[in-house]
């Protein structure tokens, strides 16, 4: 189970990095949509897959009575996607603002803060 | 004691809430400024505990280390905080005269308040994903600050710095997810004795990924380009925060996590970071010499100068990090205060472009002061904080026989010296190009004492910091001390082990 998800993160890191190389902003944004969900995947696995139980505590015991699955890289997974949703959102918006003013979405010709004849 | 270190974070994010409530009147800003004024109040009180008691720890919701959230101050934390409070109530004060009506209806003061929250998180957690979710918190206030106004300027900018802060952001979280597979902790201390049973070269591995995250939140060399593309492109409060605050987070990660965490292969990881130290000076340094453009330049010297502070953390020894914890302190109040002094400049001159203006000196003396200090303190010239902080970084090399890195670092200076002084011939010796007076008188009465009396108050600071080095090396050899050695951080967080 460990190498598929090990060849799925590999694909998705593969992608996403053709993607973002790619001179176009709309393109790096998917890039990096994906690359992240490669992360959190990294995180689930790093948590160790395993066939138990739901960890929850039956009523009365201290401890899980049989062996429960890992619930923290779940907390945590669960957390990096929210985050990751808020920071896509904006940087959706912002591209698509970066398109309306700039009339482009090619990076390399995005010069308006960095103008190329600066030096004189 | 766990409320004093809880104060920090809650009071800028409630001061957040009540300036995004008051942002269509004029209450926000002085809601920001009172903020601050609390926060730093609040981690002076802090500061004095950590002296009086040592490192403090407190664990949120009262789970124990390692399973909760842990706070943890010592020495480094408290004085970052302390440094971060003070830049706020600088900034916010200069806001009011720099902030127009139309950017605080966008929420201005909420998201710079945010900002500082993320900030003092950063400094304050003890907990490794929680230092991820403060570096968010950070993260999206500076996007939010960064565009607010949405000339095209800051579009262009603010895409490169988006892009390149959140590609380092999943570097980060990679690193954590592998350290959790490795260690099954993410507690900071508790990973300070768990990385020894892990596989050392694998450790290696993810060493150099929260090397590469955080060096790109540090801007060194070769990841640093995000910062000249935008840093210039902002309002000057807005850019003076950023460049005060943003970076040394990634310093201040990497001073805690490269002497707690990834001290097992030091012959490996700290080579990689001493030869980033030398680059990122030198092209810091060379990239400035280049530029025309006041804030521009002051850009490319916040990358040259992170460069002596990763050089503090990489030489490693006792006086280097002493040199690297000073250089810190002192980096944030004298490159705060630059920005702050080309925002009065933009204004009474009409911008900051080089060759557009000047006669800075003769209009406006006492600018001109102003601007010397912090000017001469980067650069590195006795007797202000600049030079103890480099004396201590280059005797710190020449003392471990690191002839070429101690060169490199005083030729730095020198180049540093002559972009202080292109600015200071061209925006204050020289008659303004259109024959204008830039007269400080015309500022109103109100926004000339909300602007000099930040930028007054930071170069107080440091020329204290430079006439009286002594409490302040002191302190900065105790958190040495605490960095070095971290059995009194990790017996704070994990209680007394046998």
């Amino acid at each position: 189970m460990e190498f598929l998800f090990a060849i799925t993160i590999g694909v998705l890191v593969a992608s996403a990095v053709y993607l973002m190389l790619s001179n176009n902003l709309l393109r790096f944004i998917f890039g990096l949509v994906l690359i992240s969900n490669a992360a959190n995947l990294t995180i689930f696995v790093a948590g160790r897959l395993t066939d138990g139980a739901p960890p929850l505590i039956p009523e009365g015991a201290d401890a899980p009575l049989v062996d429960v699955a890992n619930a923290l890289p779940q907390a945590l997974v669960l957390t990096a996607i929210v985050i990751g949703f808020g920071l896509f959102a904006f940087a959706i918006v912002l591209v698509f603002r970066a398109w309306t003013t700039l009339n482009s979405l090619t990076p390399d010709d995005m010069r308006r803060a960095e103008p190329e004849e600066a030096h004189k | 004691m766990s409320w004093l270190l809880a104060l920090p974070i809650v009071i800028p994010f409630i001061t957040a809430v009540l300036a995004f409530l008051f942002r269509v009147s004029s209450w926000g800003r002085w809601i920001s400024v009172a903020g601050s004024s609390v926060l730093l109040a609040a981690s002076i009180a802090l500061m004095n505990a950590v002296l009086r008691e040592g490192v403090i720890a407190g664990q949120m919701g009262q789970w124990p280390a390692p399973f909760g959230i842990t706070l943890v101050a010592d020495l480094l934390s408290a004085v970052m905080v302390v440094i971060t409070a003070i830049v706020a109530v600088a900034v916010s004060i200069y806001a009011i005269a720099d902030v127009d009506e139309g950017m605080e209806r966008l929420g201005y003061h909420a998201l710079f308040n945010m900002l500082i929250a993320g900030v003092v998180g950063a400094f304050a957690t003890g907990d490794l994903f929680n230092l991820y979710v403060w570096f968010e918190v950070m993260l999206i206030a500076s996007f939010g600050l960064l565009v607010l106004g949405g000339r095209p300027e800051q579009i262009d900018g603010g895409v490169k710095y988006v892009a390149l802060n959140l590609v380092s952001t999943i570097m980060f979280l990679t690193g954590i997810g592998l350290l959790y597979g490795m260690t099954g902790t993410l507690n900071m201390a508790d990973l300070a004795s768990a990385v020894d049973g892990a596989d050392q070269r694998l450790l290696t591995v993810v060493a150099v990924l929260f090397m590469i995250a955080f060096g790109v939140k540090a801007a060194v060399f070769p990841l640093f380009f995000w910062l000249p593309a935008s840093y210039h492109t902002p309002a000057f409060a807005v850019s003076a925060v950023f460049a005060g605050l943003l970076t040394k987070v990634g310093v201040y990660a990497l001073l805690r996590t490269f002497t707690l965490i990834f001290d097992h292969d030091t012959a490996f990881t700290h080579t990689i970071l001493l030869w980033v130290a030398g680059f990122t000076m030198v092209v810091g340094v060379l990239g400035a010499a280049a530029q025309s453009d006041m804030r521009k330049i002051l850009s490319f010297h916040i990358v040259s100068q992170i460069g002596y502070m990763i050089l503090g953390l990489a030489l490693l020894t006792p006086l280097a990090i002493v040199g690297a914890v000073f250089y810190l302190v002192h980096h944030i109040v004298v490159k705060a205060n630059l920005f702050l002094i080309a925002g009065v400049a933009q204004r009474i001159a009409g911008g900051t472009e080089l060759s557009r203006i000047g006669g800075l000196y003769k209009s406006a003396p006492l600018l001109a002061v102003l601007f010397v200090v912090p000017a001469f303190s980067l650069a590195g010239f006795p007797p202000l904080s600049g030079f103890w902080a480099k004396f201590l970084l280059v005797k710190a090399a020449l003392e471990i026989q690191g002839w070429i890195i101690a060169g490199i670092a005083l030729a730095v200076g020198l180049l540093t010296i002559y972009s202080m002084t292109k600015i200071w011939a061209q925006a204050f010796w020289e008659p303004h190009p259109d024959g204008v007076e830039p007269k400080l008188s015309l500022l109103s009465s109100r926004d000339r004492a909300a602007m000099l009396v930040p930028i007054a108050g930071l170069a107080v600071l440091t020329v204290i910091i430079g006439v009286m080095p002594e409490p302040f090396v002191q302190f900065a050899e105790a958190s040495a001390a605490q960095l070095l050695d971290p059995s009194a951080y990790i017996a704070a967080v994990l209680g007394e082990q046998p």
